[in-house]
């Protein structure tokens, strides 16, 4: 056969047999409608030497056959009727065997004794032996298989299983199984064969035509399994054996990759599970390329569906041993198969451990195990190899998460953080990315310090560079949304127990001062506002008697604030620690630990002072400072003074004269505390509300100066309202023709900038609606009213 | 016209007819002219009984010399066609001279001939058994008359038949061991057997069995030998690797066999082989013969053999 035009040649051979066969068919009808047997066995004959072919492949072979097997059923229904050719079965019998050729006298063999047998002239047993016998004349893989296919096909129906027709009197469920596993045995023989046919054909192609074939001999292990008779002890003693040695011995990678496959998908589960080691002993003695993971994986997946499907098998599985089974049979196979990649290693061990969360959720130290194996065969790895598995490394690591929904039970298996140990930086963060998004999904609390300890060492990679990974090749996107993860993370750690929360403070802290400047500015905050919220716990259980004995003081847990945001001077982050100080001092000002809240506020100072020099940071700092300082009740007068003296001259220092303006108006605050009638210092917030006038006047001139116009009357119309809250508040040295003259001063102001009143609101809404509020105040009457009632618009 | 057909046209018409025709089993036997007919079927040591019948043509008398009637044996070569060569020959006289004016049966008796060879019509020879009724005249010369009949003698089964087991072989190339269950067949037999193969480092197309005929006639330097192959059973499709073994189930009914001829009577002997040929790819030929012995069954037991 040469390959020239191979297609077309192929297709026209296929024609010529078809028209073959057509021939002969209508001479065989013909015969048969005259009820000649000697013309219909002659027709047939010739019908089927067009299977005789070679020149066909699997597919257009079947084609063919398909047509001849049509041919013979109707062969075989005229063989059943005796009356019309007069001769019997056991002489038919002995009939179609004078055919000379050896391929259409089996197929005739074999449509006869599917009559024989029915006719019950003689044993189904003796019947099948005899033809599953004969049926070895035929040594072609192709011929022999569709051959034999014929046979399994026709013997179908006619197997002597229990409750069948043909069972008893000496045809027992044993002949049944004996036949189609003989026969399967046969065909495998042939199927492996054909890789040894011709030279011509190349490898891949054969490969192909082999899969087409392939279910011609899973087809008997499916019949096996549909025999009623075949239970667990026949199963065991016989089907499982023999189909096994069937296997080994075949030393052929695609049928043992097939067959151990389709031994698994036809049998029960219940079989398999109960001759587990006899199925997985058989699994080193393959080929060492046999697909053996996605074998193994498919048995664990079975199993691991049939555990749960009912709850009640689990004793089984436990009885059989069934894990430390698998787990044998995966370590033998993983030692047999010294070329298995290892993604195929890694693979198995994915299986393996689906299997044991899915079947025995509750044995830990089963997924250990299985983690132990998976350290074990890593080890001395070179990490440029691991790599290419770290799929399933991390499918092998996500799966315990998956299934416990709290982490924590994750957080005991001693191997686990081995395993993540043999990870690359790049997959070692996904893992710990899985890990924090497991436990935020999950919503679950980490409660001990101990856990927290095991957790952040798992999630290391994203606490701190890893030896040889450099932070500068990330993307900073990516970058970012793994610290905020942390920092998410650290608000899942919680305990009642202060003591305790405390500790984990520590813990975390431990692990995460480590992680250099870019990180820190996301970890701390929320490590601060962790300390914070343990802080006022502590004080409001303990109230006002706090035991100095307890770790857990709040004076000590200042202190440990103190520290860690001051590891924020070395990134430099300045304003976050500046706004994390006035965090805690005002924490402290609640605890009324005055020292404590005096030192935070000088540290947030010092911070202003030497570190913010941008003149906008400086802005938003000096009033995070006026704003948290005026809250502060701590403080004696003495602290106080100092601390607000500092607050307004730095306000005054700004650089830009409208900031500087605000600045000081703010401050005015400081001296006129609400709920304090001991902080009401009418005069200085008269002070500093005039002096912020001064710099308001001093701003517009200074904008005339040098734009040629005065600016909006913004800064006034503030500082009005400013008078306005201080009026409304009572302060005694806000007299009703300050306000009057402050509006004067504002409508000169604007007139001066060429407006004439009346003025369009639109020019000015806030300046008018101030005035509207005035107005509306004034015509409210009552108290409030009266007081208006002095000013004049 | 008349005249002249009636001087060529037999004088008598003469017939043989065996006493026991209607019981007498018949067999087809192939004429010289290639039909076949049926004719009765003896034994050895049979009593051949049976009636001549001379019938005058009407109006005639016929004048002899005498009538007897011969059973001969007879071995033709068709190298040598019209030479008999008689290896039995028993004569009955049956009249004296006189003459016949009408219808006249003359029975006769062969009792317990001895009739050792079987009826054989072969390729280069011939073995036919005949009943020859002379009535011999002056002029116009003598009346002949032939009566074919067949001959088959019957074997008991063989009390020792050994099966046939051998392993051949080319070295490094092809070795196989084949099995038949027995070396004496009897006509309607089945031969079973199998063939195993040892070694195979050729690539096999396919497997036959033949069964061969090979009849020898003649004697010394003069012997003629002729084979021909009256069955070619395919027995296997395909190349078998090391370990298979092939089955043989070979029904010989549907051939036409004889038995084995053993130097019959020093003219010729008929002997029957199993040719064992395997063909492969390049269709070169290995085959292995063997000869096996055929022999005739008893009806009876024939049957009780099909059953």
């Amino acid at each position: 056969m040469v390959i020239v035009n191979g297609m077309e040649d192929e297709d026209k051979w296929l024609a010529e047999g078809i028209a073959g066969i057509q021939h002969n068919a209508v001479c065989l009808h013909r015969a048969l409608d005259s009820d000649n047997l000697r013309d219909a066995l002659k027709y047939a004959a010739q019908l089927l030497s067009e299977l005789r072919t070679s020149r066909l492949s699997p597919h257009k072979y079947y084609e063919l056959y398909m047509r001849a097997f049509d041919e013979m059923r109707r062969l075989e229904i005229f063989f059943k009727e005796e009356d019309r050719h007069g001769c019997s079965v056991v002489d038919l019998h002995e009939l179609v065997q004078h055919a000379g050729n050896v391929l259409p006298r089996l197929y005739l063999l074999c449509t006869v004794g599917s009559v024989y047998i029915k006719s019950k002239e003689a044993l189904a047993k003796d019947v099948l032996k005899d033809l599953v016998e004969m049926c070895r004349a035929v040594q072609h893989p192709v011929r022999g298989l569709f051959l034999r296919s014929y046979l399994a096909q026709i013997s179908r129906d006619k197997l002597p299983d229990i409750g069948s027709e043909f069972e008893g009197e000496g045809d027992t469920v044993m002949d049944a199984v004996e036949f189609v596993l003989q026969n399967f045995t046969e065909m495998n023989k042939l199927w492996v064969r054909m890789q040894h046919q011709g030279p011509f054909i190349e490898k891949q192609k054969l490969e192909k035509e082999r899969n087409e074939l392939r279910d011609l001999v899973g087809k008997n292990l499916h019949v096996i399994s549909q025999i009623e008779g075949v239970d667990l002890d026949i199963y065991r003693d016989t089907v499982l054996p023999k189909v096994l040695e069937q296997i080994i011995n075949c030393k052929d990678e695609l049928a043992q990759y097939y067959l151990m496959d389709c031994m698994i998908q036809v049998f029960p589960d219940e079989y398999h599970l109960k001759t587990l080691e006899t199925l997985l002993g058989a699994c080193p003695q393959l080929l060492p390329t046999v697909d053996l993971k996605t074998v193994l994986s498919q048995l664990m997946e079975r199993l691991s569906n049939y555990a749960s499907s009912n709850p009640e098998l689990l004793p089984e599985f436990l009885q059989v041993e069934a894990f430390s089974k698998l787990s044998n049979a995966i370590g033998k196979v993983i030692a047999a198969q010294v070329d298995m990649p290892i993604v195929g290693t890694f693979t198995l061990y994915v299986s393996l451990l689906t299997f044991t969360l899915r079947v025995h959720p509750d044995q830990l130290d089963y997924v250990d195990q299985v983690l132990g194996s998976c350290v074990k065969k890593l080890s001395g790895k070179p990490k440029a190899e691991v790599s290419k598995a770290t799929k399933q490394v991390i499918a092998l690591l996500s799966a315990p998460l998956d299934k416990y929904d709290d982490i924590v039970r994750a957080l005991t298996l001693s191997n686990y953080p081995r395993v993540m140990d043999h990870l690359d930086s790049g997959p070692n963060k996904v893992m710990a990315m899985v890990i924090i998004n497991s436990i935020m999904k999950n919503k679950t609390c980490v409660s001990t310090s101990d856990k927290v300890e095991v957790l952040f060492e798992l999630i290391k990679g994203l606490l701190k560079d890893l030896d040889g990974a450099s932070t500068e090749e990330l993307d900073d996107e990516d970058f970012n949304e793994e610290q905020n993860s942390v920092a998410c993370l650290m608000h899942m750690l919680y305990n009642d127990d202060p003591e305790e929360m405390l500790k984990i403070i520590c813990t975390v802290w431990k692990h995460v001062v480590v992680g250099g400047s870019r990180r820190l500015p996301f970890t701390v905050p929320p490590l601060v506002f962790s300390a914070l919220k343990l802080v006022r716990r502590v004080q409001s259980q303990d109230g006002d008697v706090t035991d100095e004995e307890s770790p857990a003081t709040p004076r000590k847990i200042f202190q440990l604030l103190s520290q860690i945001i001051d590891a924020l001077s070395a990134v430099p982050a300045p304003e976050l620690a500046l706004r994390l100080y006035l965090q805690c001092a005002e924490a402290a000002n609640d605890c009324e630990l005055e020292p404590v809240a005096y030192d935070l506020f000088t540290q947030a100072f010092v911070l202003y002072e030497e570190e913010i020099v941008d003149s906008k940071a400086q802005v938003v700092a000096i009033h995070l400072i006026i704003g948290t300082l005026q809250r502060m009740h701590v403080f004696g007068v003495e602290n106080r003074d100092t601390l607000t003296h500092k607050a307004t001259g730095y306000s005054a220092k700004l650089l830009k004269k409208p900031d500087q303006c605000r600045a000081v108006y703010a401050c005015s605050h400081l001296f006129w505390i609400d709920d304090q009638d001991s902080n009401k210092d009418g005069e200085r917030v008269l002070l500093c509300l005039k002096r912020s006038l001064r710099i308001a006047n001093a701003a517009q001139q200074m904008s005339n100066v040098t734009r040629g116009i005065s600016g909006p009357v913004t800064l006034f119309v503030e500082i009005l309202n400013k008078y306005i809250y201080f009026f409304e508040k009572g302060n005694p040295q806000i007299s009703p023709s300050a306000i009057q003259d402050l509006i004067e001063l504002i409508k000169t102001e604007l007139q001066s900038d060429g407006i004439t009143l009346p003025w369009s609101p639109a020019l000015d809404p806030f300046l008018t609606s101030t005035l509207r509020y005035i107005k509306f105040q004034k015509q409210k009457g009552g108290a409030m009213g009266e007081k208006y009632g002095a000013i004049k618009l | 016209m008349n005249f002249i057909i009636e001087a060529f046209k037999p004088a008598c018409h003469v017939s043989v007819t065996f006493a026991d025709a209607k019981h007498r089993k018949q067999a087809a036997l192939k004429k010289e002219n290639g039909k076949t007919e049926m004719i009765p079927l003896f034994r050895s040591q049979d009593n051949i009984i049976g009636t001549v019948s001379v019938e005058p043509v009407p109006g005639k008398k016929v004048e002899h010399k005498g009538i007897k009637v011969e059973l001969l044996g007879q071995i033709e070569m068709y190298s040598d066609r019209g030479n008999f060569y008689d290896f039995t020959s028993l004569v009955r006289e049956l009249d004296i001279p006189g003459e016949i004016y009408e219808k006249k049966d003359f029975p006769f008796e062969f009792s317990s001939v001895e009739m050792p060879y079987e009826t054989y019509s072969g390729i280069n020879v011939r073995l036919r058994y005949v009943l020859k009724v002379t009535i011999t005249r002056g002029y116009p010369g003598s009346i002949v008359q032939f009566q074919d009949f067949v001959v088959r003698n019957y074997s008991p089964s063989p009390s020792i038949n050994n099966s046939i087991k051998m392993e051949v072989g080319i070295e490094d190339c092809l070795h196989i061991e084949f099995e038949y269950n027995k070396s004496k067949y009897h006509l309607k037999d089945v031969i079973i057997g199998k063939i195993y193969f040892l070694l195979v480092r050729i690539k096999m197309k396919n497997m036959d069995l033949e069964i061969r005929r090979r009849e020898s006639t003649g004697s010394g330097t003069s012997t003629h030998v002729e084979t021909e192959t009256l069955a070619k059973y395919e027995l296997m499709d395909g190349a078998p690797v090391r370990g298979e073994s092939i089955p043989i189930r070979l029904f010989l009914s549907p051939y036409e066999l004889t038995p084995t001829y053993r130097n019959t009577n020093n003219k010729f002997s008929v002997k029957y082989y199993l040719n064992l040929v395997l063909v492969d790819e390049e269709d070169r030929r290995y085959f292995k013969q063997q000869e096996i012995t055929i022999y005739r069954l008893a009806e009876s037991s024939e049957q009780a053999e099909a059953l």
